[in-house]
């Protein structure tokens, strides 16, 4: 952005030249800042402020009691945070997120490069990317109940399959209640997500690329080897890293279909945080809560570092 | 008494919270409390849980809008009086109240609440359950559900606790009620979701459901023709609300009238109304003044008096829950 900033500004100032002319450079700079601002408010009130007030409440003691401004000084939750259930909890979350953006995330890819061969204008191309959009914003308890009522021993689906087959599904291993049947409710959001956020890397693959490779008389595999794959991956690494983000934080959905039998980090949280069972464990929900804040923050990091080797080419 | 009305009718107002209109009749209670003492009800976050009762409580302190009154689980009624957040306040009815469902101080005190029971729909379940031991049958693969996690709800947690004290287990040991679960979920009978209610009853997700006897018949019943409720012969679990009056309430006195009336005979019965076992519902039966017609819609009480686990008891229960039932059930 800085970039652009100065390109835009400096020809003017150069060809005005005059006094008055610097004062309105000048004053638009200050005008942009302006508008800027509304943004780094909401970025203060909405990201930063409470990210300071989970790190302050993880390192106060509720001594049994609620959130007290008088708790002293502790490490217990955070430590809490890491044994037991709760680590298993972090590993599960982590595990499970990594599985559910690489698998969707080559499906993803693959019925991206569809959409991208085909024409553009094309019906169908059309229909994808709006039926993407849509069902990559369809999760949380209804996800979850479209499945039990679909896919469950007694889901309509299950007993067209019965029907149709004679197999009922359900004796073979398929369930939904367990880390496999969320992980496949996952794909459900995770595959249109993909195909949103991939579609506009492979439509920055320029069709000369392709045309000098072939002039130098490289093949299809060569292209993608040593043309294609390169400019691709750093925003296909990207996207996976937010595939990873958008499963390590969803929650509903898979507590309703595990009632708590996954131990996965959100549903801890939500347990101490808004549960009815545990009382006066507040603070450890928070540290649980700085923890993934931790892991999202490394995850963005890496995912803007990838950003900017994938922008290099794909302007 | 008549001191307090006039003084709770100067008020004019009273500021309740996460209470559900169609939760144990409180669209009634509260539609009747105003008409008669004419007093105007806010009811804050209906929806809502203990924990947000507590927060609410702690942050609009001093403010107009912050809540008279609370409606909340026990560990919270326990915590809100160590924290000093009650004011205590012993209603006319007070001996009626057994002595351990109440503080002693009077800073809070048992209000409505149920046993574990099993509901089934005959339709589909061909064998009637009796029992936690009988749900052991292969005939249920794939049938039973609990209301929403023991980690997260308070009804599931307490369907673990009454399974403990089936299968060897009691207050202070509720690791038989997590081995249980987890064998019936080994043999495919338990099925983990977290939506059991009336919809999963009636799409046949979870025909056996297990849960409050007074959520069973209030929100499943209705739904689902012939649905019967029994309270397991191997176990009886009872759990109470509680009521408590904020230290800081804004309208103090509507606040103590409000649980005057809602221990009246008229409160009591409203509740039951509501298929929720009011606290003083033994009272109500001896007397002869309960309502009979909502008294035959709950599932028979079992027998001796109620006991509940101590404070001490419920916290150490709850960890173990928390700590091992993705472990142990989960796989």
């Amino acid at each position: 952005m800085a970039e652009s900033t100065t390109q835009a500004g400096v020809p003017e100032a150069v060809s005005s030249g005059t006094l008055p002319g610097r004062v309105a450079t000048s004053l638009r700079g200050t005008l942009r800042w302006l508008g800027v601002l509304p943004f780094g408010v909401y970025i203060a009130l909405g990201l930063i402020a409470p990210t300071i007030a989970i790190a302050i409440a993880s390192f106060k003691s509720s001594s049994g009691g609620f959130v007290k401004p008088s708790g002293g000084f502790t490490w217990s939750n955070v430590d809490t945070a890491l044994h037991g259930t709760y680590l298993l909890g972090l590993k599960t979350s982590i595990l499970l997120s990594i599985a559910t953006a690489i698998v969707p995330g080559i499906f993803g890819l693959l019925i991206a490069y569809a959409i991208f061969t085909a024409k553009r204008g094309n019906l169908l191309r059309q229909v994808v990317i709006t039926a993407s959009g849509v069902f990559a914003n369809f999760g949380g308890v209804p996800l979850a109940f479209l499945f039990i009522a679909t896919l469950s021993t007694t889901g309509i689906v299950t007993g067209w399959i019965k029907d149709i087959s004679g197999v009922d599904i359900w004796n073979h291993g398929f369930t939904l209640y367990n880390a496999y049947g969320v992980f496949f409710v996952y794909m459900y959001f995770q595959i249109p997500l993909m195909v949103l956020v991939i579609l506009p890397a492979l439509e920055g693959l320029k069709p000369a690329w392709r045309e000098a490779a072939q002039n130098m008389g490289a093949g299809t595999w060569q292209y993608w080897r040593y043309v294609g794959g390169p400019v691709l991956l750093p925003s296909f690494l990207g996207c996976l890293l937010l595939l990873f983000g958008s499963a390590f934080s969803a929650y509903a959905t898979a507590e309703a279909l595990s009632g708590g039998t996954i131990a996965l980090t959100p549903i801890q949280i939500g347990a101490l945080l808004n549960g009815n069972v545990l009382a006066g464990q507040e603070n450890l929900g928070y540290a649980l809560g700085l923890i993934m804040v931790v892991i999202i923050a490394i995850v963005m990091i890496i995912y803007a570092i990838l950003q900017r080797r994938g922008a290099r080419w794909l302007r | 008494m008549s001191a307090l009305v006039k003084a709770a009718e100067k008020e004019g107002h009273l500021n309740v919270i996460t209470l559900p209109s169609n939760w144990a009749n409180y669209g009634a209670i509260m539609k009747d409390f105003s008409a008669k003492y004419h007093i105007k009800i806010t009811d804050a976050n209906p929806e809502g849980s203990s924990g947000q009762e507590i927060t609410a409580v702690q942050q609009l302190k001093g403010q107009s809008r912050a809540p008279d009154v609370v409606d909340v689980g026990t560990p919270f009624a326990v915590e809100g009086a160590n924290d000093h957040l009650w004011a205590p306040y012993k209603v006319a009815t007070w001996s009626n109240i057994p002595s351990n469902a109440k503080d002693a101080n009077g800073d809070w005190y048992a209000d409505y609440g149920g046993y574990v029971a099993i509901g089934y729909n005959p339709a589909k379940v061909k064998v009637a359950p009796t029992s936690f031991a009988s749900l052991d049958n292969p005939a249920y693969k794939n049938m039973i559900g609990l209301n929403n996690s023991p980690t997260t709800a308070g009804a599931a947690f307490a369907a673990v606790y009454a399974a403990a004290l089936a299968n060897g287990g009691s207050f202070g040991n509720i690791e038989p009620g997590i081995k249980y679960f987890a064998h019936l979920k080994s043999i495919g009978n338990f099925v983990p979701t977290a939506i059991g209610g009336p919809t999963t009853v009636q799409n046949g997700t979870t025909p056996i459901l297990i849960w409050w006897d007074y959520l069973l018949a209030s929100e499943v019943k209705p739904v689902v023709p012939g649905f019967k409720i029994i309270i397991p012969s191997d176990s009886s679990y009872a759990s109470y609300y509680d009521q408590a009056i904020s230290a800081t309430a804004p309208d103090p006195a509507a606040a103590r009238l409000w649980e005057e009336y809602l221990y009246s005979t008229t409160g009591q019965n409203l509740w039951l109304q509501g298929f929720a076992r009011p606290i003083e519902l033994p009272t109500l039966v001896s007397s002869g003044t309960v309502d009979k017609t909502a008294y035959a819609e709950l599932p028979p009480a079992p027998s001796g008096a109620l006991t509940f686990p101590s404070q001490a008891q419920q916290a150490s229960a709850e960890n173990v829950v928390s700590q091992n039932w993705a472990t142990q059930v989960g796989s």
